[in-house]
């Protein structure tokens, strides 16, 4: 029978749930590396008991973990992340230039088919890549240092490259997002990339339709159609066809269209999850009620899918990174909040349950789903 | 000469050290440099934490102390007290405490 396993981040540190095709039963790993910020962990399709996770510290500064069974053991492996070249300027929140200062990885992507190769987007906004399982990390410089990456400027969580998708029908086309810059894609394995922002209206920013410097929050993309991506930003969910030429608005009828997360199921390409949020400061769910939200037409049209999630008095924050889907057939969803609950949905969205209710606060959940 | 340091918890379960202390051989001239060249020789998985990769400069949250007095602004080849020279004293690596 196969099994889940759901990879944890938290501000507290590292925590590897695991539970059989039911999902009814879990069990909740010791902490991983207590006290450290794990922003992000996530295993090698090729082989998955290979883990990376992104470890980091306000004291001790960055670490990547490596894992070759399964999360059970874990070493530190390369953790020196240096810019290409002279790394130059982007733009301060005053507008002023402001050097490029490495602070933290935010997210991790391993490669579809090498266990040793892994990319990992970081603060401040740039792209790394391993092909040694961690051991050392060189920056892809095409893209901090293509034409408007001086003209980049941080979102109020800092200038971060959090999303990293990689597109299976073809290798030499990679999707990434950059809080507050935008959405960029190369096609040709990262030698050069270019902004994929038509379409984004951002209200906040001086030119609200700008090349760069949308704060997109999270993109999602279903690998059995790559070049459909679906948006959560700032404000506003968004759709393209087109692997990100062309943006358009599917926030339809949703009771808020701020959120950080989106995902897709597993096997229905067309279906969509978002978390509505109430901004621009408050960040915890409309009125204590906290609701996924599920599109089964690829936008537009969104159902609340509130059976087994708290609908009183809830007033926790869902993070960009802190959503995913399984692979069984009636795929799980899970996601985790600010306030250390990690729900399933073993059903695509109908109902949920809670695995854990009081871990640290969470940053990010990967499912994976084995044999 | 031994050299004695102390680590921080977090450190030492990252480096995987089960002692409170490390006693490093070092020879002289015993500056701040030349012991967390030693350390950082010693448990590879520490490069980066105590002195930032980039500017190999002491991380802001840390500070070091010896002889009960903080020496976190000496020159980082500037001789150590001879109390720590001559393992007589640790050389304390302490992090900030701080909410949160």
């Amino acid at each position: 029978m196969s099994s889940v396993r759901l990879l944890v981040g938290t501000r507290k540190g590292a925590f590897v749930l695991t539970a059989d095709g039911a999902r009814k039963n879990w069990t909740v790993s010791q902490p991983h590396f207590p006290g450290w910020e794990l922003y992000h962990l996530k295993g090698s399709p090729a082989d998955p008991n290979r883990l990376y996770a992104s470890q980091s510290s306000g004291w001790f500064g960055q670490q990547i973990q490596r894992s070759d069974d399964g999360g059970l053991t874990w070493n530190p492996v390369g953790n020196k992340f240096a810019y290409d070249g002279t790394p130059g300027t982007h733009q301060w929140y005053d507008g002023t230039a402001h050097p490029w200062e490495f602070k933290r990885v935010w997210h991790l992507e391993p490669s579809l088919t090498d266990p040793d190769t892994c990319y990992a987007g970081v603060e401040d906004a740039a792209l790394f890549r391993t092909t040694d399982a961690g051991l050392s990390w060189h920056e892809l410089p095409g893209l901090r240092s293509s034409a408007t990456g001086p003209a980049w400027q941080p979102g109020a969580g800092g200038l971060c490259l959090h999303t990293i998708i990689l597109d299976k029908a073809n290798p030499d086309r990679m999707v990434i997002a950059i809080s507050a810059a935008g959405a960029f894609r190369t096609d040709d394995g990262g030698k050069t990339w270019k902004p994929i922002n038509k379409g984004l209206y951002s209200k906040y920013i001086p030119n609200p339709t700008a090349e760069v410097g949308h704060c997109v929050h999270h993109v999602a993309m279903n690998p059995a159609r790559p070049n459909t991506l679906f948006m959560q930003k700032h404000w506003d969910v968004m759709r393209s066809d087109d692997a990100g030429d062309q943006w358009t608005k599917i926030s339809g009828n949703l009771p808020t269209d701020f959120g950080f997360v989106i995902d897709t199921h597993a096997h229905q390409p067309d279906t969509v999850y978002v978390v509505p949020i109430k901004s621009d400061s408050e960040h915890f769910p409309l009125d204590g009620e906290l609701k996924v939200y599920r599109s089964r037409c690829g936008g537009n049209d969104w159902e609340p899918l509130t059976k087994g999630l708290p609908q009183k008095d809830c007033y926790v924050n869902v993070l960009r990174d802190a959503m995913s889907v399984d692979q069984l057939d009636d795929c799980g969803i899970y996601f985790g909040t600010t306030g250390g609950q990690v729900y399933c949905s073993p059903d695509g969205g109908d109902t949920w349950s809670a695995i854990t209710q009081n871990l640290p606060a969470v940053l990010s959940i990967e499912a994976q789903t084995l044999p | 000469m031994l050299i004695r340091v102390e680590l921080p918890q977090h450190l030492r379960q990252l480096a995987g050290i089960p002692t409170h202390e490390l006693s490093l051989p070092l020879a002289p001239p015993i500056t701040l440099n030349a012991i967390l060249d030693a350390i950082e020789a010693a448990y590879p998985a520490l490069r980066g934490t105590i002195r930032d990769h980039h500017t190999q400069q002491r991380r802001p949250f840390l500070r070091f102390f010896a002889e009960m007095e903080d020496i976190s602004q000496l020159p980082l080849d500037a001789p150590l007290p001879t109390s720590v020279a001559e393992g007589r004293e640790p050389l304390l690596i302490i992090a900030g405490i701080a909410g949160g």
